[in-house]
């Protein structure tokens, strides 16, 4: 439990008021208490005093979250609690009226993140071949060409997955373009990736072989994964954290630790560990949906 | 078996033509119209095939291709920039929509004289008032192409780092190609259908309008039959091959 602190609201965070990123002088100028408070030890994201309102629903506010660094942490809550909303908040998708997310103490701007969309099918760019798919990023950041030949070669080589990287998006299939598109994501070597609900539009087969890629990936690369899930075990088997939201306005309910060893495989479902962090998870999630 | 089976798919639409071609020369043979009004279908055929070979229809049928390809061409050259950047700025869009939709709807014909007027009698005007109907056409196909670009493609530009020029230039552009061409290939056959209007009463010494015209007062029946076949194959062609590209330029449609 020691990634939940709900800190107080800092002075320097206005409701209302998207606050200007705290300027290097003025971090540095703070005690370290109230350092601890905003960075507490192995925090990569800081969420402080999140307001988000669609008109007169309230659906945070001043939330206050940690999310560990080179942990996966997952996202599980009732339908319609705010999972995706916060993912696209602190992915920038989606503007908030108050409080700030920083990123290692950095602002948004000033970080490389990766997005994996549930909807691969409209996420991927269709009038491109897979592999200038994976380019478009670096082309965006202006990496050479050369370069970046160098940099997706190596990607391809690393995942060593059976895709044909010249065909188009629409030649294949919903796992191979679920695929592309977290290499696309991963191409940028992104500080943070998000996955949302990315394994929902599969089938149950494909999906238990994507969870074992992004696991694969955590495991080489150890990147700080935020992954909304709307599948318990989808969600417990991946994560080290497993953030279960209320209902809005939205609280953390509780933030569940997973410590299993990797790579954890099919056997890990049955696992006594497992089904008993499951089963809290479950009633956690009973408990908060009926919450009416 | 099998390949006959295929012979008859192949043929299939043949047999249309062959039961039209019948039923006219029924129709012929037992003189249930006039013959003066409706000649055989062989006498219109060898006209037609005359008029194309000896090249006094070829020639009508080019000048026709011709205006209607500048036509074309110059609605498609305006009409598609300003709609990506009218469809990209929504709320200039709306404000003259209703400018849009009116001369949209306003018959090309209707403005006929007014061009006549502006441009006098020659190519200019014939050319001029049909880009003008077309170019409202693919305008507001493109605009809403770009309108209804799919927001998932457009935020997954957005957080890989592209700025406004870039998700116009990478992904606007691209989603609008579908809807583009449905614009396209209803602004071709809509220049069409005005340039043969205007080769009518626009002052016009060649074109198909000018010779379904010439036979009519001439009573040329024949002549205007094949006149007449040779618009219908043009119009055809056209948006066969409108057809043809638009596979080619938007692969991924539909899939």
């Amino acid at each position: 439990m020691a990634n939940i602190h709900l800190a107080e609201k800092p002075a320097t965070v206005t409701a209302g008021v998207v606050p200007e990123p705290v300027a290097e002088g003025e971090r540095n100028g703070r005690t370290l208490e109230e350092r601890l408070r905003w960075f507490p030890p192995n925090t990569h994201i800081t969420v402080r005093g999140l307001d988000k309102r669609f008109g007169a629903e309230v659906i945070y506010d001043k939330f206050d979250l940690n999310i560990p660094r080179g942990k996966i942490t997952s996202i599980f809550g009732p339908n319609g609690c705010g999972k995706s909303t916060l993912v696209n908040i602190i992915s920038g998708l989606i503007p908030y009226e108050g409080g700030q997310i920083l990123f290692d103490g950095k602002t948004l701007d000033e970080t490389r993140i990766g997005y994996v969309f549930q909807n691969y099918r409209e996420a991927l760019f269709p009038w491109m071949r897979a592999v200038d798919n994976i380019h478009y990023p670096l082309k965006l950041m202006g990496v050479p060409a050369k370069e970046r030949k160098r940099r997706v070669d190596a990607l391809i080589e690393s995942f060593d997955v059976p895709i044909d990287f010249s065909s188009y998006p629409y030649q294949l299939s919903g796992g191979q373009m679920q695929t592309i598109c977290i290499m696309r994501a991963l191409v940028v070597e992104p500080e943070v990736l998000f996955l949302d609900e990315p394994f929902s539009a599969l089938d149950y087969e494909m999906s238990l072989l994507m969870r074992d890629r992004v696991q694969r990936i955590f495991q080489e690369r150890g990147t700080t994964m935020v992954i909304v899930s709307h599948d318990l075990e989808d969600a417990v088997w991946l994560s080290d954290y497993v953030l279960l939201l209320t209902r809005k306005p939205t609280r953390i309910a509780e933030f569940v630790e997973y410590d299993a060893p990797r790579p954890r495989t099919d056997d890990t479902v049955s696992d006594a560990k497992f089904i008993r962090v499951k089963k809290r998870c479950l009633d956690i999630f009973l408990k908060e949906a009926a919450l009416r | 078996m099998k390949a006959l089976n295929a012979l008859s798919g192949y043929l299939r639409p043949v047999w249309g033509v062959l039961a039209l071609l019948a039923v006219w020369w029924v129709i012929w043979a037992a003189e249930v119209a006039n013959p003066l009004l409706l000649p055989s279908p062989q006498a219109t055929m060898l006209s037609l095939w005359n008029g194309m070979v000896s090249g006094d229809l070829w020639g009508d049928f080019l000048s026709t291709v011709k205006r209607t390809m500048a036509g074309f061409a110059l609605a498609a050259a305006v009409a598609i920039p300003l709609g990506i950047f009218l469809g990209s700025t929504e709320r200039l869009y709306r404000s003259l929509e209703f400018v849009i939709d009116f001369f949209r709807s306003t018959p090309a014909s209707a403005l006929f004289p007014l061009f006549l007027i502006l441009f006098g009698v020659g190519e200019a005007a014939k050319i001029l008032v049909a880009a003008f109907g077309a170019s409202l056409v693919i305008l507001f196909n493109v605009a809403y192409g770009v309108m209804n670009a799919r927001q998932t493609r457009l935020l997954a530009a957005q957080i890989m780092g592209a700025n406004k020029l870039q998700k116009l230039r990478d992904v606007m552009f691209w989603e609008s190609l579908p809807q583009t061409f449905v614009g396209l290939r209803n602004g071709i056959s809509l220049t069409l259908v005005i340039i043969i209007v205007a080769e009518m009463f626009i002052g016009s010494s060649d074109g198909l309008g000018h010779r379904l015209v010439q036979a009519q007062m001439l009573f040329r029946m024949p002549e205007m039959y094949a006149a007449i076949f040779a618009a219908g194959a043009l119009g055809y062609g056209l948006n066969w091959a409108s057809l043809q590209v638009e596979k080619r330029v938007v692969h991924w449609g539909g899939k």
